[in-house]
């Protein structure tokens, strides 16, 4: 049966844990500029280490990834994919601030 | 080349397979789907600061409405996880049930963006004002427009767990639905992170 | 009600206008009276258009490539003809015209020369290579095809109604903007490259997948074939680096279409941002392109030395790491753009790193050919050719990859020069010598290889005669794409060029007649074995053509070069002890339907013609909505029915000699291999 494979991890227990990981892990930086609490670069720091741990959070209990029981290709795909977009993003912020950099000399 | 073979086909015989390649299929594209948002988010990003001399998104921004865009494409990921549930358990009532919850949810964050652009546009901000607002525009509608294509495949599905039951087809094809309502959201946490709360700080 | 479409969207402003449009008016004409004439439209329409067949998508996806390769073609004699006479004088091209052939000569070239060439090469041999029925998503596949040839449709179309574009293949901003580029040409060439775009992204997806999820049970990773490793390579690359081109010409859409500014002079636009994006799919397309080449030649040189591939391994790790670098290298496209010296230094180390495993890759080929038993097939002429001028465009390639060298040759026919002296030999090379290789497998004869030879020779001479001038010329400053110009020195160079490309036309020529030769011999050399070059792969297994499920049994695998194993251990051909059914996917006009729409929507965008593109949009997303819902998509060929073919087959292999398995290295008097001592 195809359950066999789909149903792997699929759980409410595993959907509301991850519901209230996610509402925490929102809540923290929405709060925190609400209230201005912080200096900027904090500020930065927390929103961004939130989201990682969050896009974490989704993948595990909403997506239910793990590294035990989704099919390695799946993973490689995914790890293919986080090594892109970091050459990609990385790659062109860096190209065009240094541009920037350059052009406001 | 023995006859052990020939009662072992690697393809098409056990259906589970088919499955399996549609699984690893869509997965494959919602990567390729990444990479469009990583790219989008990286010309935003470039973009941002070129106001010329329309208002700065920023200043439009509204940390109140976008908590309340968070909170529904959030509970909707909880919903469709519950509809998700139900499938597995065979409950096709149930099924239908969640997934018109999630339907709901997403059509109120539609809604929400609509409005929030529509104001925009209204304060002399549209997408044409300047770079930044373009790519402002272009990252969060390009989502928005996934998730209104999330909506029309909701009804879609709806439709074949109504007529045709939870048929093994119809049960993959829910699961693939799935994953593609739980990448939104991800892309989600991604747009608060990148443009709003930045943007308000 | 027809938007900007008007009776002045007519060529009647030139008379080679009006003569490039008569051609290819007639051209559609021809075919649709033979059509009708022979009353092979059912035929045509049930057993092509429609087919989900991978081994018959791939053919068309050839005859496409092929029909481009002329009309890309023509483009580059009208260029190279027009440089050699354009001195201090207007030649016979205006500029605006002139400008349109460079850049519908780039853009066919890529999109709908080289990558539909590949695509059915990947189609027509993967499946088999792989010892599988069919490739994972078939009705998909038929829709990638589709999508390809709307957006081959458009470019020629553009030559009838309207211009096409005139900033140049990779259509830069602000240029391709609407403020300098009014016109419908730049929105020609963007729906062409965005539908077809989409197919490509779609094929990546297909082809990973079919390789990753049906290989013959007993394939490993490190079992399969060189040629479904670079394909293999190729298609992640596919699948990753074409949504960014989508988001460099959409974005680019959005701008001409909705007044945006992501890249415009004005309003915050950041035309750099383009070129970034543009070559970020851009430097990985050349190695989408030249990959698969790779491992052709990889194939061909094993079995045409009749020796194992030295170095598989080797040449598996180059092709990876050659995946993973071509993501890293895509500003040397534009060291000149104004990039601080550390981002100009790391990218142009990083260019020169991913020359190592080029080089690899090189030396395993030449080991393979080492004391082999060489035959001199037409395939190995094009592998010979290629490693011999390859290396030479390699060598300049290295050169640009010093940025201060690039300051002085960008922008030059240097530039020219050197991506067509990677891309000639490195793709279209292989692509031939692959086509030459697989057309018995795919059609059933061999091509005339007296003709074959032939076209080597023109091709090759030609080349060397086309391109060479131009790296003098780019050292002597002259810029690329020029249409007159007022230097005298240059002219001779030009000439010589001019006299080079009409050498390849005869290579064309050989080409053709190669083909028609080889029909119409081909009684003579009609492939009854399956296997007409004593090949090592399971694609060799099959008859020639294949049947439609390919293996009647799926074989299994417990090496690399799997059929030649089975043919030393005899276990090749052996009659199993009785047949199943077998299941497969039912031809379907819902692909041919999308595809056309998609050509109606391309065409109603580029008009503005509003109504008509939602339209076309709304049948689009009704067919994928009806495909995506039907549950019954297969038919099935009986137990009986395979037996019936299958006995066919094995009457014919019993009229065939089989080929002599004997390894030279493991004769007697072998040599030591390369390196050992002696």
């Amino acid at each position: 049966m195809e359950h066999a494979t789909v149903s792997g991890g699929h759980s409410l227990k595993n959907y509301l844990i991850g519901f209230v990981l996610a509402v925490i892990l929102t809540a923290i930086p929405f709060v925190l500029v609400a209230m201005g609490a912080l200096p900027r670069v904090t500020m930065f720091f927390v929103i961004a280490i939130a989201a990682v741990v969050q896009v974490f959070v989704h993948l595990r209990y909403f997506l239910n990834l793990s590294l035990k029981e989704t099919p390695r290709e799946n993973i490689l795909a995914l790890a293919f994919a986080c090594v892109l977009v970091f050459l990609m993003v990385g790659g062109t912020i860096w190209i065009m601030f240094n541009l920037e950099y350059r052009h406001d000399m | 080349m023995s006859a052990d073979v020939a009662m072992n086909p690697q393809r098409r015989g056990p259906e589970e397979e088919a499955y399996e390649e549609r699984a690893f299929g869509f997965w494959l594209y919602l990567m390729t789907d990444a990479i469009i948002f990583a790219l989008l988010f990286a010309t935003y990003v470039v973009m941002a600061p070129n106001i010329a001399s329309a208002p700065a998104p920023k200043s439009l921004f509204d940390l109140w409405h976008t908590a309340g865009e968070t909170a529904l494409l959030l509970v909707s990921s909880l919903t469709f996880g519950v509809a998700t549930i139900s499938m597995i358990q065979g409950k096709k009532g149930q099924v239908l049930l969640w997934l018109a919850v999630t339907f709901v949810l997403g059509a109120g964050f539609v809604a929400m963006e609509i409005m929030e652009f529509a104001g925009m546009i209204a304060a002399g901000a549209g997408p044409g004002g300047s770079g930044s607002l373009s790519a402002f525009f272009t990252l969060v509608g390009t989502h928005g427009l996934h998730v209104s294509l999330g909506l029309v495949w909701i009804i879609i599905l709806g439709l074949q767990v109504a007529v045709k039951g939870l048929t093994m087809p119809v049960t993959s094809r829910l699961f693939r639905l799935g994953l593609f309502w739980h990448f939104l959201d991800i892309v989600w946490i991604g747009i608060f992170s990148v443009v709003y709360l930045p943007g308000i700080m | 009600m027809l938007g900007r479409l008007t009776i002045d969207a007519l060529p009647f402003y030139s008379w080679i206008a009006m003569g490039g449009a008569g051609v290819t008016v007639l051209g559609g004409v021809v075919i649709f009276v033979l059509l009708t004439w022979f009353k092979k439209w059912g035929y045509f329409w049930s057993e092509w258009l429609t087919s989900l067949d991978h081994k018959r998508i791939g053919v068309m996806y050839i005859a496409l490539a092929l029909l481009m390769l002329v009309r890309g073609f023509v483009d580059a004699l009208m260029m190279r003809s027009q440089q050699a006479f354009a001195y201090d004088s207007g030649g016979y091209l205006p500029a605006g015209h002139f400008d349109q052939v460079f850049s519908s000569h780039g853009t066919i070239m890529i999109f709908f020369m080289a990558m539909p060439f590949m695509t059915g090469l990947f189609n027509l041999i993967v499946p088999q290579q792989i010892g599988t029925r069919d490739v994972a998503f078939p009705f998909m596949n038929s829709l990638s095809l589709w999508f390809t040839s709307s957006g081959a449709g458009l470019v020629l179309v553009s030559l009838v109604i309207g211009k096409f574009s005139t900033a140049g293949w990779t259509g830069y901003p602000p240029y391709s903007g609407l403020e300098y580029s009014p016109g419908v040409g730049v929105d020609y060439w963007l729906w062409a490259v965005l539908i077809s775009g989409i197919g490509s992204t779609l094929t990546g997806i297909n082809f990973i997948v079919t390789i990753l999820k049906r290989r013959a049970p007993g394939m490993t990773l490190l079992r399969m074939p060189l040629f479904t490793w670079t394909v293999l390579v190729s298609s992640v690359l596919m699948a990753f680096a074409f949504p960014a081109l989508t988001v460099a010409t959409g974005l680019l859409a959005l701008d001409r279409y909705l007044d945006m500014h992501f890249f415009t002079n004005a309003d915050g636009g950041n035309m750099m941002n383009f070129i970034s994006l543009l070559w970020i799919w851009g430097h990985p397309e050349v190695y989408i392109l030249i990959l698969p080449a790779f491992g052709v030649f990889s194939e061909v040189v094993a079995t045409f030395s009749r020796k194992a591939l030295f170095g598989y391994k080797s040449l598996v790790f180059a092709t990876a790491a050659i995946g993973i670098l071509s993501f890293s290298v895509w500003l040397h496209h534009f060291f000149t753009m104004g990039a601080g010296a550390n981002v100009n230094a790391i990218f142009g180390i990083a260019t020169m790193i991913i020359g190592v495993p080029t080089g690899v890759k090189v030396f395993d080929w030449l080991f393979t050919m080492y004391r082999g038993r060489i035959t001199f097939d037409p395939t190995m002429y094009w592998t010979i050719g290629f490693i011999v001028t390859f290396v030479i465009g390699g060598v300049t390639g290295v050169l640009l990859a010093i940025p201060p060298v690039d300051y002085l040759m960008h922008n030059t026919t240097f530039l020219v020069a050197h991506f067509h002296n990677m891309i000639i030999p490195g793709v279209l090379f292989g692509y031939v010598a692959g086509l030459i290789y697989w057309f018995p497998k795919a059609i059933g004869f061999q091509l005339s290889a007296k003709w074959g030879i032939r076209a080597f020779w023109c091709w090759i001479i030609g080349f060397y005669l086309a391109f060479m001038p131009l790296y003098f010329l780019g050292l002597l400053g002259m810029p690329r794409r020029m249409e007159r110009y007022e230097i005298a020195a240059w002219q001779p160079y030009l000439i010589i060029a001019a006299i080079g490309a009409a050498v390849i036309l005869a290579g064309v020529v050989c080409m053709a007649m190669q083909l028609l030769v080889g029909i119409k011999e081909r009684e003579k050399t009609r492939d009854l074995s399956g296997d007409p070059f004593n090949g090592r792969t399971l694609e060799w297994l099959t008859s020639s053509p294949a049947a439609p499920y390919n293996f009647a049994v799926i074989p299994k695998v417990d090496s690399l070069d799997a059929f030649w194993k089975m043919k030393v251990d005899g276990t090749a051909y052996q009659r199993p002890s009785g047949y199943t059914d077998i299941v497969m996917p039912r031809n379907s006009s819902l692909g041919v339907i999308a595809g056309a729409f998609s050509f109606v929507l391309g065409f109603a965008m580029i008009w503005y013609i509003w109504w008509l593109a939602a339209l076309s949009l709304l049948v689009i997303g009704i067919v994928v909505v009806v495909r995506s819902s039907m549950e019954n998509t297969d038919y099935v060929i009986t137990a009986d029915e395979v037996a019936a073919i299958e006995e066919q087959r094995f009457n014919d292999l019993a009229r065939v000699p089989r080929h002599d398995t004997g390894d030279p290295a493991a004769s007697p008097q072998a040599a030591p291999a390369p390196g050992s001592a002696s």
